[in-house]
């Protein structure tokens, strides 16, 4: 058994402590919101916060979480109250399929935390995530939009 | 707050109502005429009305990100005259379709087809549906149905001011005989459709509750993960399954079509370990031995053979080419493609002995529902499919070899539901791909510059040939010529050309050739944008003014737009035009691309205005958001899009070998759309094809180098 704090909750898994987290998340606690994109670090599908910072959990094995807290998309909105982040997603109708969306907010959620007012070169920089739709315009112009709120 | 919960992942139930109401229902249980999937009464195949005025319009094809969902929506609502704030959505499943008698039409979703072959039948089910509403009110006020208007869900009668609202009036209107001949309105009057109206999908893809297909849960699932041949037409030899069996969460470990091999486990992780971990063995067969320079020459071979199938022609080609005082001649090349769905693969099955059920994200619910059905081995009756939100499409979940695999999985353990997830490994490697073509255009021009003839030969792969050969037209596969018929209702090429030959050597390599985003459009209008600019720059032409000589009128007023916005000529200095048009999926489509190349050769491509006839424009701001997102997928396939064969199979594994743009190459994108009103075009795809060949030519304005060979990532960008 090993234990995790995730979204303010305290889990116990069985999972075997190599696991990726991702998996964790996704088969154990059932939190399906961070998605499987490519399990290599490179789509971002996967972006949890832990500890605040942006990780990509298919690379975070369950053992070295440790009692750090991790934070994922369904953490975010406290009550159903949307944060600044989802608020502008919503406004600028962000996501097509959505599929890459939950990483996009977790990944601009870490970017304005540290960087409230952010440069497009700032963006561009912090968000390497895929899209396949193609919703990076949106995405940049929500993010311009959160830092403003 | 902190609280202690001890997990058990057998306690999750499916979260979404929409699943858990497929799953309950079960079967054999198509709601009737009167009878929704909700036990509210439907008044037709099209609209559902709650007593509290919820209306629930149902969609027959599938939502992948494109916004058709709410498109099809915004013209039942538009027909229904109902609360738009009220509206939501439900997607009846292909066996109720079979069992009504196909009332909601075809399912498949491809080919940009959503609005523009269903936009009557829809709207004459919302219009329908708002005369029986009417009629339910007036007859219950005992006045005549004429002196009855409705309008925002609410019916008023005019000589006394009555009012009721459809909530009301719906158990009633759902008895009425529908009427036969109902009028649309005339699209100038829309209040809904024609609008930039918010998507209805938007809120839970953005708190992680929105369901996809790979996020199901069913009461006691397992989950499989599977590696099929990786040379396609191999086989399966065998495999050690004694050596994973006891590794943790492992259940079985099954053979798959005599081709593949899954291991079923409790978790994916499981099941992946343990299939990584197993020892197994293939009979690639004769693809085996195939490598991607047998390809490339199979396909030079055709550039120059005497058999080719004529797809268009027009006076007398090759004779005006032999007697053109100026003849110029270029070959381009186009490489294998994956549509890299974010999503990868996924499909859930429950099979039992009498009955099989299916749950996934597919473009063709009624094609997963008989792919489940003959591999369940139960007659279709028997079996249903209910679809998930795709995590993107693209033309790869028209296919349903992920629905057949998992059927068969589960067919090993009857009354266990599985959910197969291919890992992204396998997706990359396993698609029908982007066909590879070959093609060389060669053209004479007369005296004045004027194009006097023009040959296209293409050599290369016939998706028809993979994938649908009854499609077939006397061994021709008409979609190879995609945007290079003279006009019609599905793609033209849009110039006068007394002279011309389009004509295919097809050349099918092993490796399967499918549906991609904008099919054949995307080589095809490189190869005719590219050598236009080819021939306007060996005339010492304007590539615009050259192009307005030759282009019919529709494709002149969008070129004309699209220049108009850009400032043709009037670029920042050190910035490059290129531009391109054609007629695809119905849609009149240009664009303008603006780059700049520095002297390492790296591209910035700063700029692209894209506009669009599309006869009908029904959501604006998702007109918009499809043609940036067209941009950037058939600017990442322009850039990167690259899949080669070694020993038969596919090279390329993931996203770090198989790369794709990402934010900070992404271009401004501005829309320009400029529907003419008089037709339904299509808007998923058209822009995709204009898009490489306005950056190939701003490429070459850049640089001098004309990149005839896909992807530009393996070119040498500086200055010549």
């Amino acid at each position: 058994m090993v234990a995790i704090s995730i979204n303010g909750k305290i889990y116990q898994t069985n999972a075997d402590p190599r696991t990726p987290l991702l998996w964790v998340l996704r088969d154990d606690i059932g939190l399906t919101g961070t998605k499987y994109g490519c399990g290599v670090a490179q789509c971002g599908a996967c972006t949890v916060h832990i500890d605040g910072v942006a990780n990509r959990s298919c690379q975070v094995p369950l053992n070295s979480v440790g009692r750090r807290k991790v934070t994922t998309v369904e953490g975010l909105a406290e009550g159903g109250t949307l944060t600044k982040v989802q608020e502008a997603w919503l406004a600028n109708d962000v996501p097509q399929c959505g599929y890459c969306q939950s990483g996009m907010i977790m990944a601009a959620a870490a970017l304005l935390k540290t960087t409230p007012k952010p440069t497009d070169e700032e963006i561009d920089a912090a968000m390497t995530n895929i899209c396949r739709c193609g919703t990076y315009q949106q995405v940049r112009a929500a993010i311009h939009d959160a830092a403003k709120g | 707050m902190t609280t202690t919960a001890t997990l058990n992942r057998r306690s999750f139930l499916a979260s979404s109502a929409a699943i858990a109401g497929g799953f309950s229902l079960g079967f054999g249980v198509p709601f009737s005429r009167a009878e929704a999937q909700t036990g509210v009464p439907e008044i037709n195949a099209w609209v559902v009305i709650h007593p509290d005025d919820k209306v629930v319009i149902r969609i027959a094809r599938s939502e992948m990100g494109q916004g058709t969902l709410t498109g099809l929506a915004q013209l039942v609502a538009e027909e229904l005259e109902c609360d738009w704030a009220k509206v939501t959505t439900e997607y009846p499943t292909p066996g109720q379709n079979l069992a009504r008698n196909r009332v909601w039409g075809n399912f498949s979703t491809g080919g940009s087809q959503g609005i523009r072959q269903s936009n009557l039948y829809v709207r004459q089910g919302g219009a329908t549906a708002r005369e029986m509403l009417i009629q339910a009110a007036a007859k219950d006020w005992n006045v005549p149905a004429a002196e009855c208007s409705a309008a925002n869900s609410v019916i008023t009668h005019k000589g006394t001011g009555k009012t009721t609202t459809y909530g009301k009036v719906a158990a009633a209107a759902a008895k009425i005989e529908p009427p036969k001949d109902v009028k649309l309105k005339d699209p100038k009057d829309w209040k809904i459709a024609g609008k930039g109206v918010k998507r209805l999908d938007t809120r839970d893809k953005l708190t992680g509750a929105q369901i996809y297909g790979i996020d199901l849960k069913l009461p006691n699932m397992l989950t499989a993960t599977i590696k099929d041949s990786p040379v396609q037409g191999g086989k399966l030899k065998s495999f050690d399954a004694a050596k994973v069996e006891k590794m943790p969460g492992v259940k079985k470990v099954v053979a798959v079509d005599g081709k593949g091999v899954a291991v079923i486990a409790t978790s994916y992780w499981q099941a992946r370990t343990a299939l990584a971990a197993l020892p197994v063995e293939w009979d690639d067969g004769p693809g085996g031995k195939i490598n991607n320079d047998d390809i490339t020459a199979m396909l030079a071979e055709g550039l120059t053979a005497q058999n080719a199938f004529v797809g268009n022609t027009a006076g007398d080609a090759k004779a005006a080419i032999a007697g053109a005082p100026k003849k110029i001649e270029a070959t381009y090349s186009y490489p294998y493609q994956n549509h890299a769905t974010m999503e990868p693969m996924n499909c859930t099955a429950l099979w039992t002995a009498d009955k099989c059920e299916a749950w996934g994200p597919t473009q063709n619910g009624e094609a997963a529902l008989a792919a489940a059905a003959e591999a369940s081995g139960h007659p279709v009756a028997k079996c249903d499919f209910h679809k998930t939100l795709l995590g993107g499409g693209f033309g790869r979940r028209g296919r349903s070899d992920y629905v057949r695999q998992a059927v068969l999985i589960a067919k090993e353990m009857p009354g266990t539901p599985i959910k197969l997830v291919w890992s992204r490994e396998e997706d990359m490697t396993h698609c029908a791909f982007h066909p590879v073509m070959q093609c060389k255009l060669t053209a004479g021009l007369d005296a004045s510059g004027k194009v006097s003839g023009l040959h296209v030969r293409l050599s290369g792969q016939s998706i028809l040939a993979s994938l649908a050969p009854q499609n077939m037209q006397n061994g021709m596969d008409p979609v190879v010529f995609q945007g290079f018929n003279n006009g019609g209702t599905e793609s033209a090429y849009g110039y006068n050309i007394d002279n011309l030959l389009v004509d295919h050597a097809m050349r099918n390599p092993h490796v399967l050739a499918g549906f991609w985003r904008g099919v054949n459009t995307n080589q095809n209008a490189i190869f005719m944008e590219c050598f236009m600019d080819e021939m306007a720059h060996a005339s010492g032409q304007d590539p615009l003014e050259f192009r307005r000589k030759m282009l019919k009128p529709r494709h002149l007023r969008v070129l004309n737009a699209a220049v108009e916005k850009a400032g043709w000529g009037k670029q920042p200095a050190g910035v490059y035009q290129g531009l391109a048009q054609i007629m695809g999926y119905g849609s009149y489509v240009a664009a303008v691309a603006e780059v700049s190349v520095s002297d390492q050769g790296q591209l910035k491509i700063h700029r692209i205005v894209a506009a669009t006839d599309c006869g009908h424009a029904v959501n604006p701001a998702q007109i918009e958001r499809q043609i940036a997102g067209s941009f950037v997928y058939g600017l990442s396939a322009a850039l990167y899009g690259e899949c080669t064969v070694k020993d038969g199979a596919i090279e390329q594994t993931n996203f770090d070998t198989y790369n794709v743009m990402r934010m900070d190459e992404m271009p401004k994108v501005e829309a320009v759309i400029v529907p003419s009103g008089d037709f339904w075009g299509g808007v998923g795809e058209p822009t995709i094809a204009v898009a490489a060949p306005a950056v190939l030519n701003a490429i070459f304005a850049a640089t001098g180098k004309r990149i005839r060979t896909l992807p530009v990532m393996n070119h040498d960008l500086r200055k010549a």
